[in-house]
């Protein structure tokens, strides 16, 4: 990771002086996180499995995973160390019935061993049926995310909320959370709201085989990562980014042995050249990942037409008019999975970056709308988006340190993300096993302080 | 596609050759960005551009021929090494080539030509030149000296050549912009050639104007999106001028030929460039096996020379010669072209060859017609600018030319297209292209 990844506290920690330094001060400790591999256990020991209630259908599917993956299933009220502990709380009814919650994860959060994983399962207060239960049903988000911020050493802890009808489409958002892809995703909800279909068999190592994605915004940082992640997952790359960064961009083309196409997103016809060059290069598009954007900062004050307009129309505009030839039929193809990258600054706003928080709150929208559009739905097709937090890109590189070293240390696992850690999220989202989460914003910000 | 589905091909009958695309670096200014890169760097990342943009890493191609025109010693294998630090399968074949700046055309003829014998299915051609990086060698005494002092036996021998060394030898020979039988510099010879035709200074710079109007034009329209890929932090042609004007070039001072009628200025004359380009070239069923649509067909070329030593014939006429053989070899005439690319060399090259062509008497004289060749529409010459506004990195003038022809037939949808391009040593390479 060479320079970009430089992150001078960490050193500092490696170090006996500066480790004595840190625990004497009471200092922030940043663990070194749990990252996917190819040929990495889906986890490094035991998981433990609770649930509430006589019938727990998701504990059972859980089961089975974990099964398949040779995971040991330990006892919630052992002591042995665990790598995680998952509770199936979809059947709650009442505010009491949450004491299961404390009853199992409580003496389990002392066992977990470093990146471990809490993972609650729940069902959406929307669906609920009486009063106490919507109560139920929603404490559990105060409940995971207070526990997200317990958590020490790596570990994360996620709420997954499951639409009733959709527990045959959890399996790749469960081995998600529980795996090295979600390392830097902590503290956050994400629903399987259903409406795919059950996918009936996964290479899981290879998840993306044979699919064909659209990066854009390929040619360096947070996008080549999501290029090179797709491309390891099984995806041919259509790496896209401005002319001006061709040269970088046909590296990554050529190291992934994917195609470079130099186009300008805000081009008029850039979403035709792109759906021509996948069908026709590649023959179809599978995925598409709008990852391109730009920073024009200024005070709101001192922010000019050209500023705002650049950026909403890289950032936002474009994604628009591209869509036009992506979602027409011809273009992204059935079961297709689109992914759109927005932002925290899109969520909690963040001062000198009016026009930027804007175009990526507006890319949640986007996501939100499209997400739940029939027609796409009809046709198979997902929309997602992820909001990376601070990850230790170039651009945040240019950071003046003060502001830089707050960044990365204002969250629950007291560092800044990578752009793997964007990627693999993005590429997770890209799934056909996904097929039943569509419209949801994923946070990759480590439990981000900001916006939470 | 107009390939040849279902229809038995004989082994003797040539194949259609398709031109695929191409890339290239913008070109720069002789010692601007450009300045520490090497004829290997220039060349392995335009190959690699061209790669990236057809999916083509990890590849085995039938060959890659490319050349320079400045070459140095240690480059005697330039293409196959180039090659071997791309991203193509390392089983890729390659040669260099030479042919001064018909290079990248020959060397696109060539490849084209095995296409068509079934030889091979597919090929790379392309050029590089720096004149940032030129080669200097020892001079001829040093080097004689040097072989003197190996071949000594004692060391009494050494020391007497080693002391035959005169700080004089010690200069090197760096190339030169000159033709070895005249002394003269390529711009000193169409001077010469210019005022025997009469070429006006205005014509020259008008000439020039449109050349740097129209590749400004073209890169702000996205033409060069897919032909172009920036290089150490170029993203357009350093030598172009999108606001020159006739009243900027008109100010300026001659600086080939003598005196009054001298006309050939730094404006209307191409500056040293470094630069490097690669051409795509397949057979039909290559490029549908690969999902590539053609943009054009490679229908024929042409070489010819002049005897400027001895002869009457201009240093850089020979293409005037070249064109009149390739189109009686299709029956075709001036009229039946679309598009016309004459490499500009000098703006008075451009124009001396299309007043040759339209001059009755030297196109029955000299070129053995019935009567003039006929005359060009300005409006089909050059239209996406030519060298004096890119630049003219030698060898890669051929592989901007054929690359950027192809796709503007492409974008027509039909029709034809005619390239010329002079060369040093009174040479000339010309070519047909046709709207895939």
């Amino acid at each position: 990771m060479g320079i970009l990844g430089s992150d001078p506290y960490a050193s500092l920690l490696a170090s006996p002086l500066g480790k004595r330094m840190v625990d004497s001060l009471g200092l922030p400790k940043p663990a070194t996180l749990r990252r996917y591999a190819v040929d990495a256990p889906l986890l490094d020991g035991p998981a433990l499995l609770g649930w509430f209630g006589d019938d727990h259908p998701i504990a059972e599917r859980i089961r089975a995973i974990l099964d398949v993956e040779g995971v040991e299933v330990g006892d919630p009220f052992d002591t042995l160390p665990a790598a995680a502990v998952i509770v199936d709380l979809s059947g709650i009814q009442e505010p009491a019935d949450l004491e299961r919650l404390r009853a199992v994860v409580a003496p389990s959060l002392k066992r977990l061993t470093s990146s471990g994983r809490v993972l609650v399962i729940g069902r959406p207060e929307a669906s609920a049926t009486s009063a106490a239960q919507a109560a139920a049903r929603r404490a559990l988000v105060g409940a995971t995310k207070s526990v997200a911020k317990e958590m020490r050493a790596g570990g994360t802890a996620n709420l997954l909320l499951v639409a009733e009808g959709a527990d045959d489409q959890i399996e790749a958002a469960i081995r998600f959370l529980l795996s090295g892809r979600s390392a830097y995703v902590s503290g956050q909800v994400i629903e399987v709201t259903g409406g795919g279909s059950a996918v009936e068999r996964t290479e899981w190592a290879q998840p993306l085989a044979g699919k064909i994605a659209v990066v854009t915004g390929a040619a360096r940082g947070i996008g080549a990562a999501i290029a090179e992640v797709l491309a390891r997952d099984g995806a041919s790359i259509v790496a896209v980014d401005v002319p001006a960064a061709g040269q970088a961009l046909a590296g990554v083309a050529n190291r992934l042995r994917g195609t470079a196409l130099q186009a300008d997103v805000t081009a008029p016809d850039a979403g035709e050249r792109i759906v021509d060059h996948a069908h026709l290069r590649h023959g179809g598009l599978d995925i598409v990942v709008h990852n391109a954007g730009i920073t024009r900062d200024k005070l709101l004050a001192n922010t000019d037409e050209a500023r705002w307009a650049s950026v909403l129309g890289v950032n936002l505009e474009s994604i628009l008019r591209m869509n036009d030839a992506i979602l027409r039929p011809g273009g992204l193809g059935d079961g297709g999975r689109m992914v759109l990258v927005s932002s925290i600054a899109g969520i909690a706003g963040n001062r000198g970056q009016t026009n930027y928080g804007a175009s990526k709150a507006g890319v949640i929208g986007l996501t939100h709308y499209l997400g739940r559009d029939p027609g796409l739905r009809e046709r198979g097709i997902t929309v997602n988006a992820v909001a990376p937090g601070f990850i230790e890109t170039e651009m945040t590189g240019a950071v003046p340190f003060a502001t830089r070293e707050i960044g990365r240390r204002l969250n629950s696992l007291q560092q800044g993300g990578r752009p793997v850690d964007v990627a693999e999220t993005i590429a997770w989202l890209s799934q056909d096993a996904n097929a039943g989460v569509s419209g949801q914003v994923v946070r990759v910000c480590g439990q981000s302080l900001i916006g939470a | 596609m107009p390939c040849c589905k279902g229809v038995a091909v004989s082994k003797s009958s040539p194949r259609r050759v398709a031109v695929l695309g191409g890339n290239r670096v913008p070109f720069a200014r002789s010692g601007g960005p450009y300045a520490k890169a090497t004829n290997a760097d220039l060349l392995t990342t335009t190959l690699d551009g061209l790669v990236a943009r057809f999916g083509l890493a990890g590849e085995r191609l039938g060959e890659v021929v490319a050349g320079a025109v400045l070459k140095h010693a240690r480059d005697w294998n330039l293409t196959r090494e180039c090659v071997l630090g791309t991203s193509l399968d390392a089983t890729t074949p390659a040669y260099d080539l030479q042919q001064a700046c018909g290079t990248g055309l020959e060397a696109a003829i060539l490849v084209a030509n095995k296409i068509a014998l079934g030889q091979i299915d597919s090929g790379i051609a392309g050029g590089t030149d720096t004149a940032s990086d030129p080669p200097m060698a020892l001079s001829n005494e040093l080097r004689a000296v040097l072989l003197r002092l190996n071949r000594a036996k004692t060391p009494m021998d050494r020391a007497k050549v080693i002391a035959s060394i005169r700080p004089g030898h010690l200069t090197p020979a760096v190339p030169q912009n000159v033709e070895p039988r005249t002394g003269m510099s390529m711009g000193e010879h169409m001077a010469v050639t210019a005022k025997e035709w009469g070429v006006t200074r205005e014509a020259q710079d008008e000439l020039a104007v449109a050349s740097h109007r129209n590749l400004a034009a073209a890169y702000d329209r996205g033409f060069f999106d897919d032909l172009v890929t920036p290089y150490l932090g170029l993203a357009r042609d350093g030598n172009l001028r999108p606001d020159t004007t006739l009243e900027k070039l008109a100010s300026l001072a001659p600086v080939f030929g003598k005196g009054e009628g001298a006309t050939m200025t730094a404006g209307n004359s191409t500056p040293l460039t470094d630069g490097a380009s690669a051409v795509l070239l397949s057979s039909a069923d290559w490029a549908a096996a690969h999902g590539i649509a053609p943009l054009a067909w490679f229908v024929d070329g042409q070489a010819a020379a002049v005897d400027y030593v001895n002869g009457a014939d201009g240093l850089l006429t020979a293409p005037i010669f070249a064109v009149p053989t390739l189109l009686a070899r299709h029956g075709l005439t001036l009229a039946d072209f679309d598009f016309v690319e004459i490499h500009e060399a000098f703006a008075s090259t451009v124009l001396v060859t299309l007043a040759a062509w339209e001059d009755e008497t030297f196109c029955r004289e000299r070129l053995g017609l019935p009567g003039a060749l006929g005359s060009i529409d300005r409006s089909k010459l050059n239209v996406n600018g030519s060298s004096l506004a890119a630049g003219h990195p030698f060898a890669a003038t051929g592989g901007r030319i054929v690359a950027s022809l192809a796709k503007m037939l492409h974008e027509k949808g039909s029709g034809r297209g005619l390239i010329s391009i002079c060369a040093a040593g009174g040479q000339g390479v010309v070519a047909i292209l046709e709207a895939a």
